[in-house]
């Protein structure tokens, strides 16, 4: 039997031929699977001896192959990243082309035919993780603010380049000495609007790991996700056409309307299915377990059915991922935001790293036809026809935004106009009548090489060099998001004085809507009325908590030595200075963390966020450091003093809740009694000194020298743990786990 | 809507356009909608900012309709609060949210920042003491919690005294443990909110306002 003959027989819709290891042995007499069954003709009468090894390669084949290569994509990118100075130069796209390449360079050498990125494979299953990725995680704020700048890159951008290009295109065609004079318009116009979309999956790729600022980020990233729409139907419009021939009024305006069609209702069944997501994640409180899974395939299914329809499934998965976002956050638990967080992450990785690869491998595999003018033709009017573009259009953008787009932004969102896989796929769908097809995958791969390459490789010193604002670097700061909420509220007010129907005065009633009616069916308990200031809050302190248990000290993010003390008014009972100062410095020196961790709001692809030196800390050297910590505490807190409760002068931080965290009756509350005169002078207000801020719930009894309550410290303690294992909403039974698992 | 403004008004509007930055027909609107306020008289009273429908569902509606009293923000030097505006004063008031213009200086959007965080700070510091207190602080965090009942008001403690804490940290940094933090000072106030853009963030559009849709 030869490869050849094997491989179709165990072929599917894949054209996915992959390095087929050269042995195919097989089981002599008890194969058992039926396919292969008329080979076997010999198979019970002799009896041979019984084997004890066989090979049966056939059997996991598929599989095999898959997993083969998903594992030498994502080894490649361990590679890379061990090479520190590499990465910090070629971006992680241009680096995994160069390997498909490579790759692909060497299954030729072989002798086999290498795999093509096939389109069914990439839209089906590589490309909808990525997007939903962004989607899911797209900062809303920024993009609800610049929406319309995007809707008119996106729209009109695209539609000035597929038919700039197109056109000019043509064009050069008809020059004779070129020797393409059988291309007609529509042809081009056809290859025109393939390759006019910016592509999201290379924009992200590269964007990624620039920082720039949130702006600029934004614009290039939306109009990338959202073109998607008039990419689809500009293509099944000029396919249609070409085969047709001839273009008619009508063909146009029903052409239009399919636009329409296309985007708003992609935006539809992407919001239904969001909607489904978040009432089906009301009830989940007692099977936490599959949370996660219901967001993926809510989504997932929002995407093919809108595939299905032929409506824009990019922009489905991202109203989808819109909409459930936060109503599913107010519903699951936080390990399965936690599971979901990294299952996107680590989806979308690897989606991008094999389409990377793919694409290096099927510009090996590929027909080529190889016309210079025409190519080289392509790639300037690329260039030339996004610089116009985006010029143009910023032109008249500026008249309506408030905050105009400066020279180096609009630079920024011209150079940032990368093609990528989209393109290429979109080319290969081309049916094989077309009799330029070859033509124009050459030049869509050029195109793309010249994106991903050259103006990847160099965006990052341009931006650099041009001293382009980059992404700043913020600590989630309480401060920050009262007076963002304030200022929302405050001009939503002013905008009521001047009696002007403006943008805030809409979202205000959007959000009033929101929480009158579209809350109170979506979120489970009673949760929906807590105001976004409150969530935040907790969402802060969580953090700060989760931080505290697993590293065993008190997260400090500012070095400082202020505490509630310093705050309230006075009439606080003193301790003789010099006692006050050994015990700070001891509880000093186990306390504080200088280290300051800086946590970046937005998910970057590579990491989540930095707490994850959870790993450093082993289990065993947790626990002695808590209790070794614990000790001393209270070991120092031997003060004597009037033991009565509510213990006068003594400012004492407590947890309200045990076990019931966070439900929406009970969310921790921070008590502070506030001193009337001080009768016990010596009672040492110590408290103040072990949380750095106010808010951190430990119930550590203050001045108390005895050994039962140094337990019961130690109780309160593993109270404290326990409780913030797995904070969800409700009561959670199933996670009895001591903290440690988390 | 025909023109705007009658000749007589010229030279006012000429005063008040260099004073505030607003353009004629920016001016020609407001003046519109202030005579619309005040039932066609020169002077604005609380009670006529009290009956906006819009602004009966706002959280913080006192301290903005307080905002628009208050001496401080006329640009005069003054303090306390008055009981009626002239539509100068309006205007003044008004001219805090008019956006930076395209080709600023940095100096001159650090002028712009200023002025705007001059105008918030004015609203949380009510006794005019040039600090915020912890209590001033308070207050303002209680407001915009003001809707989710009693659990608003333990949780608005809990969060303007975290809130306060991370003020002292950043701006002070060391304090002794029987020094005292008075309160959150102007400068304070710039630095803890300096990364919120906040020149981009406080405008509203006052171009394209159509008096037709002004709202009752």
């Amino acid at each position: 039997m030869s490869v050849h003959a094997l491989r179709k027989s165990a072929s599917s819709s894949f054209v996915f031929v992959g390095i087929g290891l050269p042995i195919e042995a097989s089981a002599p007499a008890y194969q058992s699977h039926g396919t292969e069954g008329s080979h076997l003709t010999n198979i019970t009468n002799t009896k041979k001896a019984f084997p004890v090894l066989a090979v049966n390669y056939e059997h996991v084949r598929k599989p095999f192959e898959i997993a083969l290569w998903i594992l030498l994509a994502l080894l490649m990118k361990l590679g890379f990243h061990l090479i520190p100075r590499l990465s910090a130069v070629v971006p992680e796209s241009c680096l995994l082309i160069v390997v498909g390449l490579l790759v692909g360079g060497l299954i030729k050498v072989i002798g086999e035919e290498p795999p093509v990125l096939d389109s069914q494979l990439f839209f089906l299953c590589l490309l909808p993780p990525i997007i939903l990725d962004a989607g899911y995680f797209l900062p809303i704020r920024p993009f609800t603010e610049n929406v319309g700048t995007i809707l008119v890159f996106a729209v009109i951008g695209t539609l000035w380049n597929a038919f700039f290009m197109g056109g000019l295109l043509y064009a050069l065609c008809q020059i004779e000495s070129v020797g393409l004079s059988g291309v007609d318009l529509l042809a081009c116009l056809l290859f025109g609007s393939i390759v006019s979309a910016v592509d999201p999956v290379a924009v992200l790729a590269v964007f990624e790991e620039i920082h720039i600022n949130e702006l600029v980020h934004i614009l290039v990233f939306g109009e990338s996700l959202l073109n998607d729409a008039v990419t689809v139907v500009l293509y099944n419009l000029f396919e249609e056409f070409s085969k047709v021939g001839t273009v008619t009024v009508l063909d146009v305006f029903l052409g239009v309307v399919c636009f329409f069609v296309v985007s708003l209702g992609g935006v539809l069944v992407g919001a239904i299915y969001g909607f489904l997501a978040a009432f089906t994640s009301r009830f989940t409180s007692h099977t936490r377990v599959i949370e996660p899974l219901f967001v993926f395939l809510y989504s997932y299914m929002a995407y093919l059915s809108s595939e299905m329809f032929h409506l824009s499934g990019i922009m489905a998965l991202i109203a989808c991922g819109v909409v459930m976002r936060p109503y599913v956050e107010a519903n699951i638990s936080h390990k399965s935001y936690t599971t979901i967080k990294y299952f996107l992450k680590m989806w979308s990785s690897v989606s991008e790293t094999l389409i990377f690869i793919f694409l290096g491998v099927s510009t090996v595999a590929g027909p080529h036809a190889w016309n210079w003018t025409f190519v080289i033709t392509t790639v300037i009017l690329c260039l030339v026809s996004r610089v116009l573009g985006v010029i143009g259009l910023t032109f008249i953008i500026n008249k309506f935004r408030i905050v105009k787009l400066t020279k180096k932004d609009q630079f920024i969102v011209a150079y940032g106009g990368l093609r990528g896989a989209i393109a290429f796929s979109l080319g290969y769908l081309l049916s094989n009548s077309h009799q330029m097809r070859n033509l124009f995958l050459t030049a869509i791969i050029t195109v793309i090489f010249f994106t991903v390459f050259v103006q990847g490789m160099t965006i990052r010193p341009l931006v650099e060099l041009l001293a382009v604002k980059k992404k700043k670097e913020s600590k989630p700061s309480i401060n920050e998001e009262i007076h963002t909420e304030f200022l929302d509220h405050l001009l939503t007010g002013v905008e009521g004085v001047c009696g002007h129907y403006g943008h805030y005065h809409w979202k205000e009633k959007l959000n009033r809507f929101n929480k009158t009616y579209v809350k109170r069916w979506l979120i489970a308990g009673e949760n929906f009325k807590e105001p976004e200031l409150i969530a935040f809050y907790r969402k802060m302190e969580l953090k700060q908590a989760i931080m505290m248990v697993e590293s065993g000290q008190l997260p400090s993010v500012l070095p400082s030595t202020i505490s509630m003390q310093n705050i309230q008014p006075r009439a606080i009972p003193r301790v003789s200075k010099k006692r006050e100062e050994e015990i700070r410095r001891i509880l000093r020196a186990n306390l504080q963390n200088n280290k300051q961790k800086m946590r970046s709001r937005s998910y970057s692809r590579h990491t989540l966020f930095d707490a994850d030196e959870e790993d450093d800390v082993s289990e065993v050297r947790l626990r002695k450091t808590k209790m070794e910590m614990e000790r001393r505490m209270s070991h120092y807190l031997t003060v004597p003093a009037n033991r009565e409760s509510p213990r006068p002068g003594v400012r004492r931080v407590r947890f309200e809740s045990d076990n019931q965290v966070f439900s929406a009756d009970s969310f921790p509350t921070v008590h502070f009694e506030q001193p009337s005169p001080p009768s016990t002078p010596d009672a040492v207000s110590l408290e103040e000194e072990v949380p750095k801020r106010p808010s951190l719930k430990a119930d550590i009894e203050g001045p108390r020298g005895n050994a039962s309550d140094n337990h019961q410290g130690e109780l309160d303690y593993q109270r404290l743990a326990r409780c913030l294992s797995d904070p969800g909403p409700n009561k959670d039974k199933e996670d009895d786990d001591p903290f440690m698992s988390c | 809507m025909g023109a705007l403004q009658s000749l007589s008004d010229e030279p006012e509007y000429r005063e008040l356009a260099e004073k505030t930055g607003f353009s004629f027909e920016q001016i020609g609107i407001l003046h519109k909608r202030f005579k619309q306020l005040s039932h066609n008289e020169d002077m604005l009273r609380r009670a006529d900012l009290d009956t906006i429908p819009d602004l009966a569902c706002n959280p913080i509606r006192t301290q903005i309709i307080e905002a628009f009293f208050d001496k401080r923000n006329f640009h005069q030097n003054g303090d306390g609060t008055v009981e009626e505006i002239s539509f100068e004063e309006f205007l003044v008031v008004m001219s805090h949210f008019r956006p930076p213009a395209l080709n600023m200086t940095e100096d001159q959007r650090e002028k712009v920042r200023r002025e705007k965080l001059r105008f918030l700070f004015n609203m949380h510091d009510t006794d005019n003491d040039g600090t915020i207190t912890l209590e001033e602080y308070r207050h303002v965090v209680e407001e915009l919690l003001s809707r989710s009942g009693a659990l608003g008001k333990e949780t608005a403690k809990g969060i303007a005294d975290a809130a306060m804490l991370e003020v002292a940290s950043i701006s002070i940094g060391h304090m002794e443990p029987d020094e005292f933090y008075e309160g959150i000072t102007f400068e304070h106030f710039l630095k803890i909110l300096k990364d919120i853009e906040i020149e981009t963030k406080m405008n509203i559009r006052f171009l394209n306002m159509d008096t037709t849709t002004l709202c009752k």
